[in-house]
């Protein structure tokens, strides 16, 4: 009964969608107050009832009630509860619900939060958020219904792919769709600007706090997915260019382009059409990442769900959502006035060039992305693009963008003094080539790691030229920099400390990169094998029956020199339903490096196991770098000047042709 | 600076960005496409010569290890191609079980550098559903057809 409800209520959002979609829109053409507030209580009331649906299936999952087809094929009685609530959105329906949750979640909060937007363009952001969530809704409910029932009732579940079964990836997908449906929040602003033909400073210093928000909600969920793949899939990879991980890595790329476009607009009013169309692509990008990954239609270890009748459907949205605003675009682009003029060196030039590096990074993606998928439908053969490809094409590109880095915050708006920067970061450039010369000097001077020390050279420079920047702007040891230190604007601090947190990532990559080392061997209980200076002694498996699944553990004794650092226990899991294995790693850190072990398959009769030793020097920096940034998001956003509703528009441009909201 | 001035600058940036872009894709695809073929198209002409992927069915009965030394048949149920190989095989690797290899041909035996298996019990890499499709073999929804050594 609970379910029919459910289902119900979201029949019910899609007509409040409709609503939401087309009354405020004539509202704001015709000026009509009443009309345009209709989309506010739209809003809210389509929160409530998706909120309510998305409600009844968690119940649904966590009662195991397995008359609900989604639950009888996703979920087991004998899970532990964390993963029968992921189990909802473990798979295609449920993720879509949680998809339009979401949404339902930003469109409610600029409902309630927007108090100051002027009503017109409030009225017209929530508008388009309804057409997304028309076609979301209609999509779930005509070609992915989650609250299918299913007579007879089964006694048990199919279960939870286990290799989902984990507290990382538990939360991994909620943080990817933040961020994936936060981006809708920049595009309904950019469209609604379109429909009006203006874009100010005002109308970027709204999209900014949303952009962010939905940027650092990506990044993470970036980080976790890397993080996840990292420890159980059992080869001590982190990032593989795997079709799935570049789906949520384009819309990041042009997202991070357009959180800086954004900073152009707010400050100069320059780069306005450019702004609008980067949000719209970035929404792109994220449609496009919901259907990569949701209609299967790539070869890809996430290969979990596949229906490609379900890809027309979202291949049709894409196009009307896309092809609609890029047609809008198309026609009222030319009217907006151009804005501040700059020169090309200059904070907007440089932020231009950063604009540019990775948009360009993001085509090559795409383009390594889709080609497969493009000469199979034309050309009927099938090829891989694989990880050299990616490797080739994109570091040649973020090599400039790491050096622009360091020296664009410190170039002045409009007309910026390259010569000035330059030698302000002369330190920076000396601790750069001292780093790679260290580097090179640990490592034994070998040709194979000069690749390695080039990536330390540059994280090297971008750390010391961030820290340098912060330093100038406070202007570390003066008298009063105390005060100034204390005074700094959040948002600049998110800057320092995202940037910082992009020098530690690129340490950490150059280092799992350049001097990762691997072993893998047939080992018998007792004997020992070297690697990395450890020395690593197979002391046999036991057998563990644990829940709903039972455990082979290994146990492994990690020695340096005659001292036993620690003892590791990789594990095989065979799960009873569904039948299937994961290896669960066991990872020794040093906090600057990893040692992770895996288990594999019996080998003859002594007890003999394959194991797999790796070897990871400064992976940890990785995660580092992304919690560094995605806390300099979190500082950023706390920074008053991005407090939602807070701004108000220039007294200059306040003359609306339409009258003010009753409240 | 005039308007006009500074756009064709941008432009010309915009050109720039466009064209390293382009030529480095174009680079990169020269070297780093892999091709996958299935058994079918491996016996029909001389192909693979460089670098390449192959996938299908693990022939049941043809796997023989002599310490790291393995080899194997892939098959799509048509045809049959032996390969070698030399490490450890992955943990889902099974005969009669779906498989991708990554390698090269040299003198009708198959080289391989590279050992995928299937990650679950469910799951058939897209490449081998569709040689097995293609060979007539198995339709979407069947159980797998058995892959025997005689076929």
């Amino acid at each position: 009964m609970i379910i029919e409800l459910g289902h119900f209520a979201l029949a019910l959002s899609l007509a409040v969608a409709l609503i939401q979609s087309s009354v405020p829109l004539i509202g704001a053409a015709r000026g009509n107050v009443a009309w345009m507030n209709v989309a506010r209580q739209a809003a809210v009331l389509q929160f409530v009832l998706i909120a309510f649906a998305f409600a009844t299936l968690i119940h649904a999952y966590v009662t195991s009630d397995f008359s609900v087809v989604g639950v009888y094929q996703n979920s087991h009685s004998a899970k532990p509860l964390i993963y029968k609530i992921s189990g909802v959105w473990g798979n295609h329906e449920g993720s879509l619900v949680l998809w339009v949750t979401i949404l339902a979640v930003f469109g409610a909060l600029v409902a309630v939060l927007g108090r100051n937007l002027p009503p017109a363009l409030r009225a017209r952001t929530l508008a388009v958020q309804g057409m997304i969530s028309l076609g979301f809704i209609a999509f779930i409910l005509f070609t992915s219904n989650p609250f299918t029932r299913l007579f007879p009732t089964p006694e048990e579940g199919n279960g939870l792919n286990p290799i989902l079964q984990d507290p990382g990836l538990a939360v991994h997908p909620p943080m990817l769709y933040f961020g994936y449906v936060g981006f809708s929040m920049a595009f309904s602003f950019a469209v609604a600007a379109l429909i009006e033909g203006r874009v100010d400073a005002a109308w970027a210093r709204w999209v900014r706090p949303w952009t962010l928000a939905a940027w650092l909600s990506l990044t993470l969920g970036i980080g976790l997915g890397s993080w996840w793949a990292y420890y159980t899939l059992g080869w001590g990879g982190w990032w593989m260019w795997d079709p799935v991980e570049n789906a949520s890595f384009l819309p990041w790329l042009t997202g991070t382009a357009l959180l800086h476009s954004a900073i152009v607009v707010e400050k100069r009013e320059a780069l306005k059409s450019w702004t609008i169309l980067l949000a719209i692509v970035t929404f792109s990008m994220s449609l496009l990442g919901t259907f990569l990954v949701r209609s299967g239609v790539l070869t890809s270890v996430h290969a979990f769900a596949s229906d490609p009748t379900r890809g027309i459907f979202i291949l049709m949205l894409l196009g009307i959502a896309i092809g609609g605003s890029l047609t809008l675009y198309a026609i009222r682009a030319p009217q907006m006035d151009g804005g501040g003029i700059f020169a090309p060196i200059s904070r907007e030039g440089g932020l231009l060039i950063n604009n540019l590096l990775l948009t360009t990074a993001c085509a090559t993606v795409f383009l390594g992305t889709l080609y497969p998928l493009i000469t199979e439908t034309l050309a009927g053969g099938r090829i891989s693009v694989g990880e050299p490809y990616f490797n080739a094409v994109f570091i040649p590109l973020m090599v400039p963008l790491f050096l622009l880095m360091g020296i664009g915050p410190l170039l002045a708006w409009k007309r910026g003094d390259l010569g000035g920067a330059l030698t302000r970061l002369k330190v920076a450039a000396g601790i750069s080539v001292g780093a790679a010369a260290v580097t090179m000097l640990v490592a034994g001077f070998a040709l194979a790691d000069i690749g390695g020390a080039f990536g330390i050279a540059m994280a090297a420079w971008l750390g010391a030229s961030t820290l340098i920047e912060w330093g100038e702007r406070v202007k570390f040891g003066r008298s009063g920099s105390w005060s100034r230190i204390v005074n700094l604007p959040r948002a600049a601090y998110g800057m320092t400390i995202a940037h910082f947190g992009m020098a530690v990532l690129i340490f950490g990559v150059s280092g799992a990169s350049a001097w990762k080392t691997e072993s893998i061997q047939v080992q018998a209980p007792g004997e020992t094998v070297q690697i990395a200076g450890y020395g690593l002694t197979f002391k046999g498996v036991e057998e563990l029956p644990v829940d709903n699944y039972t455990a082979e553990r290994a146990t492994i004794e990690v020695k340096r020199g005659d001292n036993i650092v620690a003892v590791l226990h990789p594990e095989r899991r065979t799960y009873v339903q569904p039948p299937t294995q994961t290896t669960f790693s066991s990872i020794h850190t040093t906090y600057a490096s990893d040692l992770l072990t895996t288990l594999g398959e019996a080998e003859g009769e002594n007890g003999a196991y394959v194991t797999r030793f790796y070897h990871e020097p400064l992976v940890p920096f990785l995660w580092y770098g992304i919690l560094l940034m995605f806390f300099g998001g979190i500082v950023s956003l706390t920074d008053r000047r991005h407090r939602v509703g807070a701004p108000r528009r220039a007294p200059a441009s306040a003359a609306m042709p339409v009258p003010a909201a009753a409240e | 600076m005039t308007r006009k001035r500074r756009r064709l600058y941008f432009v010309l940036l915009g050109l720039l960005g466009l064209g390293a872009g382009t030529a480095l894709v174009l680079t990169a695809f020269q070297d780093n496409i892999v091709f996958f073929f299935s058994p079918t198209d491996i016996a029909a002409k001389p192909v693979c010569a460089q670098r390449c992927t192959i996938g299908g069915l693990v022939a049941a009965g043809s796997l023989m290890k002599e310490g790291q030394n393995v080899s194997f048949d892939v098959t799509d149920t048509v045809e049959t191609v032996s390969v070698k190989y030399v490490g450890i095989i992955p943990d889902l690797f099974r005969e009669g079980q779906g498989v991708v290899v990554e390698g090269r041909m040299n003198s009708g035996v198959f080289m391989a550098s590279n050992v995928l298996a299937k990650h679950d019990e469910n799951y058939m890499p897209p490449e081998v559903a569709d040689a097995l499709k293609k060979s007539g073999r198995w339709k979407e929804g069947e159980p797998l057809p058995a892959a025997t050594k005689s076929n």
